[in-house]
């Protein structure tokens, strides 16, 4: 049965924008729920670059992309958003009242006054190494994540990468499987060197295979393979495998925001700069998403593009209440609502 | 100076080149199918190129950094480089390298 929520906001994205669309949106009390495909907040900041230093938020002059993660997580906790992560909203549809109606790839139904379209370069997915026909094969007998462990019970499986993700689930599946070979470009690993060593010792013992190579081919029927085909600097190889799980990080897809209907602007969509409304009322975007003459694709943008939104959504949720406009130093009333007064 | 790439259809393009820039930007800024989605701050790999065995000396190695980005597709070979971290420049005039299928904007 699906789960069935009802709330002011829905928020498209916990990226920074999206993040920074709870501060505004809460200071209006509006409630919001995210749905993000990742497993945890930051989109880009947290994805692509958690180490890496960002030199133009204003009055940062240096911080990391999982620092500004964290930093706004904490500037939105007062206002107790909540988040749906590994989802992905397939479906926006207005309702005959005005309100919408969002369904997740997960069974979840989102009922919502305004929907805030924060998708940034759009969805992370896992990158698909390139085989032919891997398609067919997907979800049935090759993952990108695992799920279930059972899934690989007994099974022979094939793990392809050298990150956090390979180790990881090498080391956790390998207790349960019948045979596990571990497949990897070069003998250097980017995981965690207690991960790499502990499965250096499982490959000593004869516990587990280790495979120089890359993918090539796959051979099976039905959605299940039966074999993996490797190059090696040796030469070509074929390994009995019934689940292969290829760990090659993740890439953004523009995904189903392309089929909502909304007026597109090649990959982003077109919004107003008073609202940041879209070509449907109540549905806004703000963030790398978006596109309108002079955008910059900057955090700072949507920060401020975050602002305006949560103005216009406040008319949506609230129609006739007047909105006076206060600066959180001054007003004891936006600092009860932070906590701090 | 020029460039000379070949996309993943085969079709080779002889792209101006101007010196300073990251080749990845000429590509793109070309129109051809790279998606260099991190912008070039070597967080993707979505830029990856094989150099021309003839380049490759002039071209260099790729960095550690490099290396373990590459290691996030599927289909490098020993002449793989990340077209972000190549720069344009009067010694590499004429350099020639064929973008790979993971470069692709629908990989
Ligand atoms: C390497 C690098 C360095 C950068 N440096 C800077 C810098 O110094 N300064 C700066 O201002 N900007 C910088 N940027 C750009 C900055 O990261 C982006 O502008 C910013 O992340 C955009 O934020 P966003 O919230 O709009 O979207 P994103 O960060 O892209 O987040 C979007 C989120 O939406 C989710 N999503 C999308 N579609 C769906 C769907 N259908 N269902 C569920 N979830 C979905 C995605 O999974 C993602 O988590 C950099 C980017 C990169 C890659
Ligand atoms: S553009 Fe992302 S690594 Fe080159």
């Amino acid at each position: 049965m699906s789960t069935e929520i009802t709330t002011d906001v829905v928020v498209i994205g916990a990226g920074p924008c999206g993040l920074f669309a709870a501060f505004e949106l809460g200071l209006l009390d509006l409630k919001c729920h995210f749905i993000d495909i990742l497993d945890r907040p930051g989109g880009q900041c947290a994805e692509l670059y958690p180490e890496k230093p960002i030199y133009d938020i204003p009055g940062f002059p240096i911080v990391t992309g999982q620092q500004l993660t964290d930093n706004l997580m904490a500037q939105i906790a007062p206002f107790a958003p909540e988040f749906h992560f590994n989802r992905m909203v397939n479906t926006i549809e207005k309702q005959e009242d005005g309100s919408f109606r969002l369904e997740t790839d997960a069974d979840e139904i989102f009922h919502t006054k305004v929907v805030v379209i924060a998708a940034g370069g759009g969805s992370f997915q896992p990158k698909r190494p390139p085989v032919d026909a891997i398609e067919q094969f997907e979800n049935k007998s090759v993952f990108y994540a695992v799920r279930k462990m059972d899934d690989f019970r007994d099974q022979d499986v094939v793990i392809v990468g050298g990150g956090d993700s390979a180790l990881d689930w090498t080391l956790n599946l390998q207790p349960i499987v019948r045979t596990l070979t571990l497949v990897h470009r070069r003998d250097a690993f980017k995981a965690a060197p207690a991960s790499v060593n502990k499965m250096k010792e499982l490959v000593g013992d004869g516990k587990i295979n280790f495979q120089l190579g890359q993918i090539a081919k796959l051979d099976g029927e039905n959605g299940q393979i039966n074999h993996v085909h490797l190059t090696t600097d040796a030469g070509d190889l074929s390994i009995p495998a019934t689940r292969l799980l290829p760990f090659f990080g993740l890439t953004m897809k523009l995904g189903p925001v392309a089929d909502w209907g909304l007026e597109l602007n090649d990959n982003t969509i077109k919004v107003d700069t008073e609202k940041f409304e879209t070509s449907v009322p109540g549905i806004f975007a703000i963030g790398d998403i978006n596109w309108y003459p002079g955008k910059l694709k900057l955090i700072l943008s949507g920060f401020h593009e975050a602002a305006l939104m949560a103005q216009a959504a406040k008319a949506i949720v609230s129609p006739g209440e007047r909105v006076v406009f206060q600066y959180t130093t001054s007003s004891t009333k936006l600092q009860k609502k932070l906590g701090v007064a | 100076m020029m460039i000379h790439v070949t996309d993943q259809t085969g079709q080779e393009h002889a792209l101006e080149g101007l010196e300073g820039w990251r080749v990845m930007e000429v590509i793109r800024d070309w129109g051809l199918d790279i998606k260099a989605e991190c912008g070039g701050a070597m967080s993707c790999a979505t830029c990856h190129v094989y150099v021309d065995p003839a380049w490759t000396d002039a071209v260099g190695a790729p960095s550690d950094e490099e290396e373990d980005m590459l290691d996030s597709v599927g289909d490098v070979k020993s002449n793989s480089r990340l077209s972000c971290q190549i720069l344009c420049s009067d010694a590499l005039d004429g350099l020639k390298l064929t973008l790979a299928a993971s470069a692709s904007k629908d990989a």
